[in-house]
């Protein structure tokens, strides 16, 4: 069982070389047994895992198995998951049980999927290093000094350090690729709609987005497949067909045009990352690809649109933990707002306050037009910038990341600092492109992620290129010291 | 960003800031909407706000039927205080 | 109240739509049921769940703005509403705000003078109710029930074209009487679904700007709307005659004292701090939907007065009154063709009689106790003088009770009209015999007492002798 991919496990579970049981007892004792190092679950559902892989085992002994039968998973706890803790990395929630099953919980689970526990995060997905949990930071199974990135530190840890095939993951302005680079793990964020947001606890609406974390592209393809499609639940998943991705991976790249985006190598890049990203589009024109320079002439300021963008709608999306039906609630409330201020004040951690306090500001009477309003006029240019490039060329690649990962506290100090580690993440979020980190090489022994952005609903292309590559190359099939 | 902003700000999104915490505050948004205020290079004349990532989709809408049943008590696990199927919060005074 | 102010005011009329599902969930919208039984995870604003737009409340703002010869916008946009309260779960109001689905209609009101005066909507638009706080028995705690939050609303805005508390009870009834007509509101004031906030100020007569307004919050009748108005108007005017100012703020109405005072807090500016909510996308309204509803729409309170009028030779105001709601004037036009008679009678009936027996037993028309048909029976007797219009009313009084047919109750009670002419001539004649002092004194020329005749044959005959005959016969013989 140990070091196989997801796509391995099913076969050998299909083939009866092992059982769900034997699986996931096995998976069970690698989370324990990392725990304490890694803090990467902040809920670890052991007999629930085991009650559904007894259940795959019958599926499988019955002929009914299908590809992700008895397969273990950790889902992100920003999915609500019915009857277990929900806490989304925050004291808001601490203890708090869902009493319903996200979308892609759901579907996951009626695929047959065993769920391990829930995977630590940034508080309420805010943070790009997982220090803003309520539960404490996930460390770095390549080096436990370093953060594994964020927000789906926890989901990118974990299947880094292999206790478990997949995690489920979250994506807002880079929260998927950004901690599968840093992990050395591949990551997709599918195009904004494809995956149903319903039962994703909202951090900032128009721009979050489920998507999976996995060792490779081919085992990204066979999850999405059950994830994604239309949700009547959610008014803006998209009614359309979800393709068979994994068919479409073996898609030749022969002929391929990737562009590659002139503005991510202009400064701030470490040169150990250009390097191992330049090495890997050499690997594309071996394999045919055409590769050609393209601009987003806005993309630079993705980044103010960004930070005001998401901190107002989550300033809105965060008003309903109030302390009255759900979540945190203070001590013996003098009065009404006495209620909603400790209960808020004590519940939210200082990245979330932060984020709540510029939503307010620029939403605010007076301040609407310069701040929200021009932001959401720059999120056009910048969409309409990729639409351009996207005339010219099929999938745009660059680093995911201008940094390998760093070290615990380093950025703490200083908001904009943090924030400018999603440079070249956010821009597919505010268009809401499809875009995935794959593992390309390791910097001073830490991994480098390469970027894939592709158009609205190239999911397809996009895994396509990925599953060349990881054809062609090892570096995702690498394991941390350690975690063998 | 002068403290009263940030006060009033933290009374609008209902979060109590304590001493240490008000100074703090007032520092990362004025540093944040710094960052914001490179908005102001984007020539932005003629362009439409951009409110959902994907153009041209409309609405859906669904039928309307009652599709729920009642299941309060359930719900009502998660809240802090309840007294005969009402969620309780300190006496509003109109 | 001086003449030379003039009254301004503009009302805001929340109307729930009539749908079986809440707006933005599946959740019923029943009135009554036990607290939070009725609000589900979407109602509740909890974690992760999203709102998904209910399809007859958008038919239902389309059929309204139809009526109201409005533009319906192709696309609009819902807004999220930014406050905390306890009865609003998510912290925002999923309404409307830049475009609105309804824009520029107008409805017309009858004024007591019998002129007719356009009054302006502004815009109509869609948005969720909140729930209800219960400060009643719970000593230091306010409860909160949340059945009503998610139940779609129409609100109606009226440009600041009415210009007293009369004008604006017309308006309000005008619209009320539609949403009804409409089906999409069941006007139940007493359970809210139907409620009216007032924008109301006073500016020196002949002055072109407004004055500050006052808005009085959900008053949910039209009396009470009608004596806030009447009250804030004079608050208004006697504070500004008197060296003060009227500030703008949120009054709310106190029946029980017939006064508004103010509910605004000091600290709170209110910062709504509207924005395109990100988890609904634009609402677009294809034309084929604007027509397909537009063929649906019933004939209209309007048309129907003015077709009642010409058809039936009504004045305007039976037309109105007859059409205030779509049951009574099916119920009008039943009785009419049923007794193929007198159109301005059945309409003095329905209008008298039979209204105001639905009044005293707190019916309304649509449960009334004598169908269209017997009231039709009854009046058939009226004018084939079987009976006379004084005996109908007892007899309707007995087939309200009893539910019977008129016919039985006359032939039972023996009530049928005295027409025979020598059984009159009969009665006059003793009653002249038995009173000769009255005879006398209208022989020498006292002309009143002609009456008391009349009275005393109607009295020895039960009232059943035909009026008419009396007055004749009692003349002739009087004169002769
Ligand atoms: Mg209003
Ligand atoms: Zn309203």
């Amino acid at each position: 069982m140990k070091g196989r991919s997801l796509a391995e496990l099913s076969a050998g579970l299909r083939g009866r070389e092992f059982s769900s049981v034997e699986l996931t007892r096995h998976l069970l004792g690698r989370v324990a047994a990392a725990q304490p190092t890694l803090n990467a679950l902040v809920c670890i559902t052991a007999d629930l895992a085991l009650a559904q892989a007894q259940a795959a085992d019958r599926e499988i002994a019955a002929g009914r198995a299908g590809p992700l039968t008895g397969v273990p998973i950790i889902h992100k706890d920003i999915f609500c998951t019915d009857g277990v803790q929900t806490s989304c990395g925050s004291r808001m929630l601490a203890g708090f049980i869902a009493p319903y099953d996200a979308t892609v919980v759901a579907k996951l689970r009626s695929a047959g999927m065993v769920m391990l526990g829930k995977a630590n995060m940034d508080e309420f997905a805010m943070g790009s290093s997982n220090e803003t949990s309520f539960f404490g930071p996930v460390r770095n199974p390549w080096d436990l000094a370093r953060v594994p990135g964020g927000s789906s530190g926890g989901s990118a840890a974990a299947v880094a350090a292999r206790l478990a095939p997949a995690a489920t993951a979250t994506d807002t302005g880079g929260s998927i690729r950004q901690p599968a680079a840093l992990c050395g793990v591949t990551g997709i964020k599918p195009t904004y709609g494809r995956v149903s947001r319903y039962g994703m606890i909202a951090f900032a609406s128009s721009l979050d987005q489920g998507g999976i974390i996995t060792v490779s592209a081919e085992d990204a393809a066979i999850i999405l497949g059950a994830m994604a499609g239309f949700d009547p639940r959610d008014s803006t998943s998209v009614d359309r067909p979800v393709p068979d991705y994994r068919t479409a991976l073996d898609r030749p790249v022969a002929g391929l045009r990737i562009g590659l985006l002139k503005e991510f190598f202009e400064k701030g890049l470490e040169p150990d990352i250009e390097r191992h990203v330049r090495a890997a589009l050499e690997v594309y024109r071996r394999l045919g690809a055409v590769v050609k320079e393209v601009s987003l002439p806005s993309i630079g300021l993705s980044v103010p649109a960004y930070y005001v963008v998401a901190p107002a709608e989550c300033s809105s999306n965060l008003a309903r933990f109030d302390g009255v039906r759900f979540g945190h609630r203070c001590q013996d409330p003098r009065d009404l707002a006495d209620l909603y201020r400790r209960s808020r004040g004590e519940g939210f951690g200082a990245e979330v306050k932060r984020r709540i306090i510029t939503g307010t500001y620029v939403l605010s009477a007076g301040y609407y037009d310069a701040y929200y309003l021009k932001a959401q006029r720059v999120r056009q240019l910048i969409a309409t910038d990729f639409e351009r490039a996207f005339a010219e060329v099929d999938v745009i690649m660059g680093p995911t990341t201008p940094t390998t990962a760093f070290e615990l506290g380093a950025k703490t100090a200083d908001p904009v600092t943090m924030y400018l580690n999603d440079i070249y993440t956010i821009g597919a979020n505010l268009a809401g492109l499809p875009a995935m980190s794959i593992p390309c090489g390791f910097a001073a022994g830490l991994p480098v992620g390469l970027q894939l952005i592709g158009p609205h609903f190239s999911e397809e292309r996009l895994l396509g290129a990925a599953h060349a590559y990881q054809r062609e190359t090892d570096w995702h099939r690498r394991v941390p010291p350690g975690y063998e | 960003m002068q403290r009263a902003e940030i006060e009033t700000i933290a009374y609008l999104a209902r979060l109590d800031l304590t001493e240490a915490e008000i100074p703090v505050y007032q520092a990362s948004l004025a540093r944040i909407l710094e960052l914001a205020g490179e908005l102001n290079r984007a020539d932005v004349a003629g362009v439409a706000p951009m409110a959902h990532p994907l153009p041209g989709l409309a609405q859906r809408l669904r039928a309307d039927e009652v599709t729920e049943r009642d299941a309060h008590e359930r719900y009502q696990l998660n809240a802090p205080r309840v007294e005969a199927g009402l969620y309780l919060v300190p006496k509003v005074i109109e | 109240m001086g003449s030379d102010w003039e009254t301004v005011i503009g009302l805001e009329i929340h109307a729930q739509l009539a749908t079986r599902s809440k707006i933005f969930s599946g959740s019923p919208t029943a009135y009554g049921a036990p607290p939070n039984t009725q609000a589900n995870l979407v109602d509740l604003g909890y974690p992760g769940v999203l709102p998904v737009l209910n399809a007859e409340a958008v038919r239902m703002a389309i059929k309204f703005g139809l009526a109201i010869g409005a533009r319906i916008a192709t696309h609009s946009v819902f807004a999220r509403k930014n406050y905390f309260y306890p009865d609003l779960p998510k912290g925002y109001q999923i309404s409307q705000y830049e475009l609105p689905i309804v824009a520029h209609g107008a409805l017309e009101i009858l004024l007591d003078d019998g002129a007719r005066k356009r009054v302006g909507i502004t815009r109509a638009h869609l948005e969720e109710d909140a729930g209800k706080s219960l400060h009643e028995g719970l000593a230091r705690w306010t409860g909160i029930d949340l059945n009503r939050a998610g139940t779609p609303l129409l609100e109606i805005v009226s440009e600041p074209d009415l210009r007293s508390a009369r004008e604006a009870i017309a308006y309000m009834k005008k619209v009320h009487t539609l949403v009804r007509y409409l089906e999409i509101c069941d006007g139940n004031m007493q359970e809210g679904s139907f409620r009216c906030d007032a924008n109301v100020s006073v500016r020196r007569r002949g002055a072109t700007q407004l004055g500050t307004r006052a808005e009085i919050k959900n008053v949910n009748s039209f009396r009470f709307v009608e004596r806030a108005i009447q009250y804030e108007v004079a608050r208004q005017i006697e504070l500004i005659e008197s060296g003060g100012k009227v500030v703008q703020e949120t009054r709310l109405y106190d029946p029980d004292r017939g006064e508004t005072r103010s509910m605004r807090t000091k600290e709170e500016a209110n910062d709504y701090r509207y924005f395109p909510d990100p988890d609904l996308l634009p609402l677009a309204v294809p034309r084929s939907l604007i027509e397909e509803v537009g063929r649906s729409l019933p004939e209209l309170p309007d048309q129907k007065a003015e077709r009642l009028a010409s058809q039936y030779g009504l004045t305007e105001y039976d037309a109105s009154v007859l059409t205030a709601s779509r049951e009574l004037a099916s119920y009008y036009e039943e009785v009419v063709r049923e007794t193929r008679g007198d159109p301005k009678l059945a309409a003095n009936w329905v209008m008298g009689e039979l209204a105001a027996a639905l009044n005293r037993d707190g019916l309304d028309i649509g449960r009334s106790r004598l169908p269209p048909a017997g009231l039709a029976r009854l009046l058939a007797r009226i004018a084939d003088a079987t009976i006379s219009g004084k005996i109908a009313k007892e007899v309707f009084e007995a087939m309200w009770a009893s539910g019977r047919d008129a016919d039985a109750i006359i032939a039972e009670r023996g009530l049928t009209q005295i027409t025979d002419t020598s059984a009159i001539e009969r009665v006059i004649e003793e009653v002249l015999a038995k009173n000769p002092g009255q005879l006398a004194e209208y022989r020498s020329g006292k002309d009143k007492l002609f009456g008391f005749f009349v009275g005393q044959v109607m009295k020895a005959t039960q009232g059943k002798a035909n009026p008419g005959q009396v007055n004749e016969l009692l003349r002739r013989k009087l004169s002769s």
